[in-house]
């Protein structure tokens, strides 16, 4: 297992590099002058104040020193100022993340929760209504908008029952009760989708594993079929599905950028928003480049998660 | 003419030597992988074969025919397509069907309900909704197949390419692709808009960029066990060139779940584009988007919910008619990919 850790961090070595220099190159593509992208918008600049900025931030320099130099601040978690109120970016991108990560988990786990047991449901009373239903949740699910779910549930929950708060975010450590009825409806529609395609794939993964002789001879040797169902065939129906959980990670940060905006959550997603209507790039690139890492980790660990549920992985390659 | 004969079998994919007549025609009958070219079509007339015969069989027809014909058969796919067909039609024929210019502004109807004038309401500016949906479903069309034939075009060489050459081409292709498909096509499109400006290009591309690592992948997926096959082999060894090896023989054999894909890849190239026109960052007004529409009916929310509940029920149709094709398309070009797209 140690073994098959270190190659696999070994081969994502490169591909964190690629995915830094990836977010550095964003910067190159914005058309103009740089050194007024750092400067952001409404200051008006004359060529030896732009030349002072170019010197400051190594713009002069060639593209490869400009990532090296760029790439060494990053890791030293300095992403630069924003332009919005000068302060570093990194201060604010820190506290926000959490925002993030805590609807995301929150999103995740309503996700799991619920898609898990339904697939398994909708594979073994296959052709029953409750496959039906399922299916139904697992179709529509990835088809519909989520924020636009988001929408209906304020309009539903919101506006006509009034039983949710539908904007805003409550620490959870303030107010742990009024925290969570916040999280409800954002949670929600963030993880429809996940979850439908959660369901789907425990749905497909059980129905292959149920079609396996050794179930057959299980229940053969009277074995009982809570027995067969739950420690025979789930543990193999797993796999596929640990897999598709930990896919989840891009979809639910991609997201949060359009369910922060809706319901108005202080997270990195609102962040990335705001900071492109106000031209501050470098919080734009910054948040990005946080949500590719996590998701790039995110894959690792379910790669891991993989092998170490089975070890034909390990050996394999 | 040794050179001719050597020909003939590369390109009947190792089918004519007598030798090897009979494993090949084995191999076909396994995987339903035939030589050149006949990839799509084999497969095709493989599900006909499987089909109970009727009488007479019927005329040969052109494999796209063929195709949809199956496709017509399956209930949800038969829908799938009738809605594409509708919105399409409605897209295509907008400024010909359109009651009334979509930035017209009716002062007396401000978000009024359906009626007569407007059939299916109108905003705060008192612009018709059906008329802007009408316009959106373009914009939506548009980015769906611009995103996904820009992804299409980048991916399917680049896969080809690191099924071909292998080795260090593939290892450095391949971690590119893990590279790229670390971002999401909504994270990838806001760090565009961020250093371009929301456009319909820069929608497009962002969209298409997320798009290319599938495609790659599955192409090489694909297409590694085709490299390994005999007919390729007696390409190679006839000296036929790099690029007619990789298009003429390897590359019809990968191309169906390409198409799966990137039937599945449009209706999610939809829900991005929504997405990004929802917060604000996508293709900017005046120019009606699904997604700019939901954005503009928000603050409205309360006022006339029909403004939000509309577009979204036109891509939740989009979306779900894409992916009714798309798994039709896939059970039936190849059952097997089940398990590889979702």
């Amino acid at each position: 297992m140690r073994s098959y850790l270190a190659r696999r961090l070994l081969q994502a070595a490169p591909v964190l590099l690629l995915v830094t220099f990836l977010v550095f190159a964003l910067m190159l593509a914005i058309p103009g002058d740089p050194a007024r992208a750092f400067i952001g918008p409404g200051e008006a600049l004359d060529e030896e104040q732009l030349q002072l900025i170019r010197e400051r931030h190594h713009l002069d320099e060639p593209v490869i020193v400009q990532y090296l130099i760029w790439l060494g601040n990053v890791v030293q978690g300095d992403f630069g100022r924003s332009t919005q109120n000068m302060r570093p970016v990194a201060e604010e991108l820190g506290g926000r993340a959490l925002v993030t990560l805590q609807f995301g988990l929150a999103a995740w786990i309503l996700a799991v929760l619920i898609g898990v047991p339904a697939g398994i449901a909708s594979a073994v009373y296959r052709g029953k209504p409750i496959d039906y239903a399922a299916t139904v949740v697992s179709i529509g699910g990835v088809a519909i908008p989520n924020f636009w779910l988001g929408i209906m549930a304020i309009l539903l929950f919101g506006v006509g029952l009034g039983w949710l708060p539908s904007q805003g975010y409550v620490r959870l450590f303030d107010d742990p009760l009024q925290s969570l009825r916040h999280m409800i409806l954002p949670a929600f529609a963030l993880g429809v989708t996940s979850c439908a395609l959660i369901m789907r794939q425990s749905r497909s993964a059980m129905l292959e594993v149920l079609a396996q002789d050794y179930l057959r001879t299980s229940r053969a040797r009277g074995a009982r079929e809570r027995t067969v169902i739950w420690s025979h065939a789930l543990r193999n129906a797993l796999l596929p599905v640990v897999t598709i959980l930990g896919l989840q990670t891009g979809r639910i940060f991609a997201g949060a950028i359009v369910i922060e905006t809706l319901f108005g959550i202080p997270g990195t997603g609102q962040y990335i928003v705001q900071a492109i209507f106000a031209r501050d790039f470098l919080v734009v690139q910054a948040a990005v480049l946080l949500m590719a890492v996590a998701v790039l980790a995110a894959n690792l660990i379910t790669d891991v998660a993989c092998a170490w549920l089975d070890p034909r992985i390990k050996f394999g390659g | 003419m040794a050179r001719n004969v050597a020909g003939n079998v590369a390109r009947n994919g190792a089918g004519n030597v007598r030798r090897n007549s009979n494993r090949a025609r084995r191999d076909r009958r396994e995987t339903g992988y035939a030589g050149r070219g006949a990839g799509l079509l084999a497969r095709i007339r493989g599900i006909r074969r499987d089909t109970p015969a009727s009488g007479r069989a019927a005329p040969p027809s052109h494999p796209t025919v063929e195709l949809l014909r199956k496709l017509a058969s399956v209930p949800q796919a038969l829908a799938g397509l009738v809605v594409l067909a509708v919105i399409t039609a409605a897209a295509v024929l907008s400024p010909w069907i359109v009651p009334v210019d979509a930035e017209e502004m009716d002062f007396d109807n401000l978000l009024s309900g359906p009626s007569a004038a407007h059939w299916l309401g109108s905003d705060q500016m008192g612009r018709d909704t059906l008329a802007r949906l009408i316009v959106g479903a373009r914009i939506a069309l548009l980015v769906s197949l611009g995103a996904v034939g820009l992804g299409v075009l980048l991916g399917v060489p680049l896969g080809l390419l690191s099924v071909y050459f292998r080795g260090r081409v593939d290892d450095v292709l391949m971690r590119l692709m893990d590279a790229v498909v670390v971002f999401p096509s909504l994270l990838i499109a806001v760090g565009l808009a961020a250093a371009l400006g929301g456009s319909l290009r820069t929608v497009i591309i962002a969209i298409g960029i997320a798009n290319v690592p599938w495609m790659a992948r599955i192409i090489r997926s694909q297409g590694l066990s085709i490299r390994e096959r005999d007919f390729v082999k007696a390409a190679e060894s006839i000296g036929l060139g790099h690029g007619r090896i990789i298009l003429r023989h390897i590359l019809p054999n990968c191309i169906a779940p390409v198409i799966v894909q990137s039937t599945l890849s449009m209706g999610y190239a939809v829900l991005t584009e929504a997405a990004l026109g929802f917060v604000g960052v996508g293709i900017q007004p005046p120019t009606p988007t699904w997604g700019n529409m939901l954005q503009q009916a928000f603050p409205m929310l309360e006022q006339q919910p029909l403004l939000s509940i509309v577009p979204g029920v036109a891509i939740f149709l989009l979306v779900l008619s894409f992916n009714c094709v798309g798994d039709a398309l896939r059970d039936l070009l190849d059952p097997r990919l089940r398990g590889v797209i979702h």
